[in-house]
């Protein structure tokens, strides 16, 4: 058995401090460490704080690249082996804030990570949001989202079992230890796929469809490292006899 | 080394008055200041090529062939020409005409173009973008070299007997450039040819670049054109300047807060921080530049973009004065001292003409009739 730690990122899209999104998340995070620890592989978790890259996060719209903050952001999700990512319910859906987190990230990041989602808001009649418009984000990008998710409203912080439903630390428990098993099976991210050139159209930018290449792909999955050779390139173009 | 500007071709307001010229004004601006270019001692003249509004330049050859009959030194160029939704066939002809009319002072550099619209209203896919400019080139490079063209392919109708005229000035092609902000397939593509490589820098933070030009280098030695030293390089870069720094700032501000790409978002300091956008003295300018030669070894043509963001003709005229007159003369001695003998300079129309002349008699004296194979390196 592998003994390096394994990679948690912990997005969290909260606005105040403290904040019970963040809670939330600290919570996630913990039960899937237990559930890494239980299987004895040690946990690595990483925050990211969404409301600290918040002006990153815009410019990076503007300007089309990632200050030096959200960049190394990015690269701590995109190099986790599993995902915890929190959202406070905004106008029936995840916010702004985290939707736009997750539009400048490379569209190819996510690919087969296991996720585990996560919302909280004011009261329970929007914990939906989580399989209405979380789990169809993560499904779109690619990524494996556990079965259990996990909302939290106010009313969730203080109420005790009442031995018919899971009460919240059951969820988050059920939840965190589902991210460990998947993590543990899923193991470390590779890159499998590039988008195509149609990506690159700046102003389509929010519409980006995460193409996957069948062709002349690179082994390790960076086309600088392992360039297409030009002969290769102009023979896939050649008219078929 | 080469020195010169590029432009968009951007109709903007001015956000300091909110005038915004007519497109005729534009043009016309746009023709002054690649005259200004040649009066102030630059190199090149560069042209993007657009068909969306506010851009106004659809038609770089005809700008070109004007610029051509008004100046006498200036290489004309283009900024970039579209390899992915024009004939190929259309671009040998317009650009072998303009050589002819430009007595060989003109190259062309190729780009894709990101404007998803542009594609289906020239009958083109954008999701095709990176095999259009693989099999457009392709037949485009056989086009300037073999009078007589039998070809088929997938994105144009076949050829049969297709001669493209007029033929080449002194069957000469024109040198050729690959553009690319981010595909490292195109700057294997211009290794493959041997041809040059320009990343347009501007916009985006350098270790971006690095890593394409750094594959454009290894690529081009792997495919026996030279060394990775010896590969041809252009680069961009956009400044604002006065004599003070101050002043420079003051005024380029309202601009850069507006400016089309990049307005509305990091301020000035955080952008010039991150970005090769340099706003102060000539003398920052000089040193900017000369940094980007440490970052990305030495190359052989310099672009500025200068007439953007809604400046006004009167301020960018003024700009190449300082670009002429205080920043490209120390440039040119600084890139000298500092260049290794053994990197060649980017191909003129009278280099290639040279090269050519030195094969065929290198072919003739061996009395072999492989092309190139006993050619001599030309220094």
């Amino acid at each position: 058995m592998s003994t390096a730690p394994v990679k948690l990122a912990v997005v969290s899209a909260g606005l105040s401090e403290p904040s019970s999104t963040r809670l939330l998340a600290d919570r996630l995070a913990a039960a899937a460490s237990r559930g890494l620890e239980t299987a004895g592989r040690e946990p690595q978790v990483q925050h990211v704080e969404l409301r600290d890259l918040a002006t990153e996060i815009a410019q990076n719209f503007v300007t089309g690249f990632a200050g030096e903050e959200l960049k190394q952001a990015l690269d701590d999700v995109a190099q986790a082996e599993g995902l915890i990512a929190v959202t406070p319910v905004f106008s029936a859906s995840y916010s702004g804030l985290f939707k736009s987190f997750f539009d400048v990230m490379e569209n190819t990041a996510l690919t087969g990570k296991p996720v585990l989602i996560g919302a909280t808001g004011g009261t329970p009649r929007h914990s939906l949001v989580l399989d209405h418009a979380l789990r169809p984000l993560f499904s779109y990008l690619r990524a494996v989202v556990v079965p259990t998710a996990v909302y939290a409203a106010t009313d969730d912080w203080g109420s005790a079992d009442d031995g018919l439903t899971p009460s919240l630390p059951g969820r988050i428990e059920c939840a965190g230890a589902e991210l460990a098993r998947l993590t543990r099976a899923c193991g470390p991210a590779v890159a499998v796929a590039e988008p195509e050139a149609g990506a690159e159209d700046e102003e389509a930018v929010g519409e980006q469809a995460p193409h996957l290449k069948v062709v002349a792909q690179a082994p390790s999955g960076d086309p600088y490292e392992d360039v297409v050779p030009f002969a290769q390139q102009l023979a896939a173009l050649r008219p078929e006899e | 080394m080469q020195f010169g500007i590029f432009s968009v071709g951007d109709v903007t307001p001015d956000p300091t008055d909110g005038s915004t010229p007519t497109e005729h004004e534009r043009i016309k601006a746009i023709l002054r200041i690649a005259l200004k270019a040649e009066e102030v001692g630059l190199d090149v003249f560069a042209t993007g090529e657009h068909h969306n509004p506010p851009f106004v330049p659809s038609s770089p050859t005809t700008m070109l062939g004007w610029i051509a009959a008004h100046t006498e030194r200036l290489v004309l160029s283009t900024a970039t020409t579209l390899i992915t939704t024009n004939d190929p066939v259309k671009i040998a002809e317009d650009f072998a005409m303009l050589q002819h009319v430009a007595d060989g002072r003109t190259d062309v550099m190729l780009g894709r173009g990101n404007t998803g619209p542009v594609y289906p209203w020239f009958g083109k896919d954008i999701r095709q973008g990176i095999p259009l400019a693989i099999e457009n080139y392709a037949l485009l490079h056989q086009l300037w070299r073999e009078d007589v063209v039998d070809w088929q392919g997938r994105f144009r109708t076949p050829l049969q007997s297709f001669t493209s005229t007029p033929r080449p000035l002194d069957g000469v092609p024109p040198f050729v450039w690959h553009g690319s902000i981010r595909s490292p397939e195109i700057a294997e593509q211009a290794a493959y040819y041997g041809d040059g490589f320009f990343a347009n820098n501007i916009f985006w933070p350098k270790d971006h670049f690095k890593r394409l030009i750094g594959l454009y280098r290894q690529r081009y030695a792997h495919y026996g054109h030279g060394t990775a030293e010896q590969a041809i390089v252009g680069l961009g870069g956009q400044a604002f300047m006065r004599k003070n720094s101050q002043d420079a700032v003051r005024e380029f501000r309202p601009y850069f807060d507006n400016a089309p790409v990049y307005g509305h978002g990091p301020t000035m300091e955080e952008f010039t921080a991150e970005t090769p956008l340099t706003v102060g003295s000539p003398q920052q300018v000089i040193e900017r530049t000369l940094s980007f030669r440490e970052a990305f070894g030495d190359y052989q043509r310099q672009l500025f973009l200068m007439d953007h963001a809604g400046l006004p003709l009167k301020t960018v005229l003024e700009q190449l004065d300082l670009l002429g007159e205080e920043v490209v003369p120390v440039l040119r001695r600084e890139f000298a001292a500092r260049r290794p003998a053994g990197v060649p300079e980017a191909p003129t129309h009278e280099d290639l003409r040279a090269r050519k002349r030195e094969d065929e008699a290198a072919r003739v004296g061996a009395g072999v009739g492989e092309p190139g194979e006993n050619a001599e390196e030309s220094a």
